[in-house]
């Protein structure tokens, strides 16, 4: 099974868009607060009080948006790390993207003053540009350690490893000493939630997905071809470095915003790619299906941890409690086209 | 055909000699010496050093007298730390060497069949509801959760496609950990001093124990020692590919489940002894395949010594660079050996697997 435009992928991907979109509709529909679905297609068409306008307009939608943006961008960076490194357990993590986002935000939380702080900043500026460079930087620093007149994809892995424990260790001890309110306010971000998410929060991700996409998605010939091994890309024109070059920062940019956003939904990036390519039954991770299917699975997660709950739960912890079980299911069925693609 | 394998022997003589895919290297004895240099030299400095301070000679003298007061500190805290450190990071080293040679896989550490995962949820449900904090039940209540964990993982592997292929496998454990992790968060995340007890114990830490409830701990850990020797040939034909390993007539379905039960039990007993220590399992079979190779006879028993190695190394600079309110071997592990293995990576061409 090759070639990227088998009707069982078109399927595919048509579905997920769909599912993404319905469960878009359907997270403006539903929500804690006992505003009705009359209430809110009346607020959305003719317009409502101002307390339902505000509840639609500044808290709902910029969640749902930011649900499927952070999905979208956390599945295809998935795709890429996934299909570049041909392992299926390469996600954007192990270069080093979330623990250096996380030891940014971390380290804002714990030393940076008291349990407020990360409440104002959550919603504000602060820990979403520390965390992004702390993403970025770790990358950077990831993939310069490996150059070795050029990065090879089994150094970059284990160095990514390397670096990956130093910057967990650091976080570690960070919780360990905080404060117990600070150690559950990191805990708490270190989760993924989309909760106190504003307008402000949501551009930065649509605009780096608008921008990054379509040169990940450049890089869909040569992803294809890399999946046959390195000598042969080299063998049919593929140049090697830039390639690696692209596909690495297309999914670090991608990964350092949505996490800024929203915290590590760590689960996202592992899973979507894996589902996408059990549906399509293609031999690599598509990386739209991918995309999609993330973002169905996160805005999913969103509507079920807030409006379905007792109380309100983290989006991360019900992305894995959604997600694993799906994938476990995926696992369970025995199909011809595993067979001829197992990753 | 592999052209390298000796004269096959007769129909029906029995498994096939498999060729062995890493060459034991010319270096193999004097790696053997250096590794056990390394265990006495580490062993030493273990109890040498620490947050009192003690001269050599009264750490002889309080070995030899244990009803002293030097005595009871060496007995008290510096040996079951020193036995601890050995015996999880060797448990440790060990287990990630069967892991990655069964998933064939760099990223696979012991964690990644839920272990350390079913673990975590076990102690933190037993904080959670009953208030455990006992060490001897968080031992058992890690134990339980390990073992459970990797029978689901294995369940799920083996109601799909089989055992065959390693990455069904890699990819059920890694399901199933993020979802007995996010139960975990949601508790901890519920209520606060069920994450008092849980940060601390997920580090990972040596200080503070006792051989209270070691022996039953021993006695899993030498089970799992004694499958893991027992999978080592399967291992090596393993890494020829699942097709050329049943081609050579080794029975997939026995060689997975003496690995997997050796992997389970290896690293249960080092979960519940010091908590979920991950860098371990990861990287020493690593260091290990540079020393030695990738045979497994080799690998197995080099990759344990790395493991104990490295783990009490990490656990002496923790007391000293952190003076009274010592560093937690898990966080020193962590950074320190994450620099290290980072330099180590650039320094060398890693063997592949």
């Amino acid at each position: 099974m090759r070639g990227t435009l088998t009707p069982r992928l078109w399927a595919t991907t048509l579905g997920a868009a769909l599912a993404a979109g319905v469960l878009l509709v359907a997270g403006i529909l539903a929500g804690s607060s006992d505003l009705g679905v009359g209430d809110v297609l009346h607020t959305l068409f003719v317009g409502g009080d101002r307390t339902d306008y505000f509840i639609v307009f500044e808290l709902r939608m910029p969640r749902v948006a930011a649900a499927v943006l952070v999905g979208a961008s956390l599945g295809m960076a998935g795709a890429l790390t996934q299909a570049f490194s041909r392992n299926p357990l390469a996600t954007p993590d192990i270069l080093g993207v979330t623990s250096g986002a996380a030891a940014g935000a971390v380290a804002t939380i714990v030393l940076g003053g008291g349990a407020y702080a990360v409440g104002a900043g959550l919603l504000g500026f602060g820990l979403p540009v520390v965390a992004c460079a702390g993403g970025l930087l770790t990358a950077a620093l990831v993939y310069g350690l490996s150059w070795r007149s050029g990065v090879d994809s089994y150094r970059l892995i284990l160095i990514g490893i390397g670096v990956t424990a130093a910057l967990t260790g650091v976080v570690n001890y960070l919780v360990v000493r905080a404060q117990l309110t600070q150690a559950a306010a990191a805990t708490q971000w270190l989760v993924g939630s989309l909760s106190g998410v504003s307008w402000t929060s949501v551009w930065p991700v649509a605009v780096t997905l608008l921008v990054v996409a379509p040169l990940a998605l450049g890089q869909t010939r040569a992803l294809e071809v890399g999946q046959l091994g390195d000598d042969v890309s080299v063998g049919l024109g593929v140049s090697l470095q830039r390639h690696r070059l692209v596909v690495l920062a297309c999914a670090v940019v991608l990964t350092s915003v949505a996490v800024s956003a929203a915290g590590p939904i760590e689960f996202v990036a592992f899973v979507a790619p894996q589902v996408a390519r059990r549906l399509a039954g293609s031999s690599r991770p598509p990386l739209v299906a991918s995309a999609l299917v993330g973002a169905a699975l996160v805005t999913a997660a969103d509507i079920v941890g807030r409006a379905l709950m007792p109380w309100p739960v983290p989006v991360g912890i019900v992305t894995a409690v959604v997600g694993a079980p799906y994938l476990i299911w995926l696992l369970t069925r025995r199909s011809s086209a595993e067979r001829t693609a197992s990753a | 055909m592999p052209v390298t394998s000796p004269p096959r022997p007769a129909p029906g003589a029995g498994v096939a000699e498999p060729p062995r895919p890493g060459r034991p290297r010319r270096g193999g004895r004097r790696a053997t010496l250096a590794l056990t240099c390394a265990v006495l030299l580490v062993t030493a400095a273990s109890l040498a050093l620490g947050s009192n301070h003690l001269g050599l000679g009264q750490v002889v003298t309080g070995l030899l007298h244990p009803a002293e007061d030097t005595g009871a500190i060496v007995w008290g805290s510096r040996v079951p730390r020193t036995v601890l450190g050995l015996l999880v990071g060797a448990c440790l080293g060990l287990a990630g060497a069967v892991m990655q040679g069964q998933t064939r896989n760099p990223l696979a550490d012991p964690g990644i069949f839920g272990v350390s995962a079913g673990a975590s949820l076990a102690v933190v449900v037993g904080v959670y509801v009953a208030d455990l904090t006992s060490v001897l039940a968080l031992l058992w209540l890690a134990f339980t959760g390990a073992v459970l964990a990797t029978l689901l993982v294995f369940g799920v592997a083996a109601l799909g496609k089989g055992l065959a292929s390693p990455v069904p496998l890699a990819l059920a454990g890694t399901a199933v950990t993020a979802l007995l992790g996010a139960l975990t968060s949601f508790l901890v995340l519920t209520d606060e001093s069920t994450l008092a007890a849980y940060r601390v114990w997920v580090v990972g830490s040596l200080s503070g124990r006792t051989l209270e409830g070691i022996w039953p701990a021993v006695a899993i850990a030498c089970v799992g020692a004694a499958l893991a020797a027992a999978n080592t040939r399967s291992l090596d034909t393993l890494a020829l590919g699942t097709e050329l390993a049943q081609g050579l007539g080794e029975s997939l379905l026995r060689a997975r489940l003496v690995g997997l039960g050796a992997i389970t039990l290896l690293t249960a007993a080092g979960v519940a002894l010091t908590g979920p220590i991950g860098f371990v399992g990861l990287t020493a079979p690593h260091l290990a395949r540079r020393l030695v190779g990738s045979g497994h006879a080799r690998l197995l028993p080099a990759s344990a010594a790395v493991g104990a190695v490295v783990l009490l190394a990490c656990d002496v600079v923790g007391r000293l660079i952190g003076g009274q309110s010592e560093v937690s071997v898990g966080v020193v592990l962590s950074v320190l050996g994450g620099v290290v293995f980072v330099a180590i990576v650039r320094r060398g061409r890693m063997a592949a697997l």
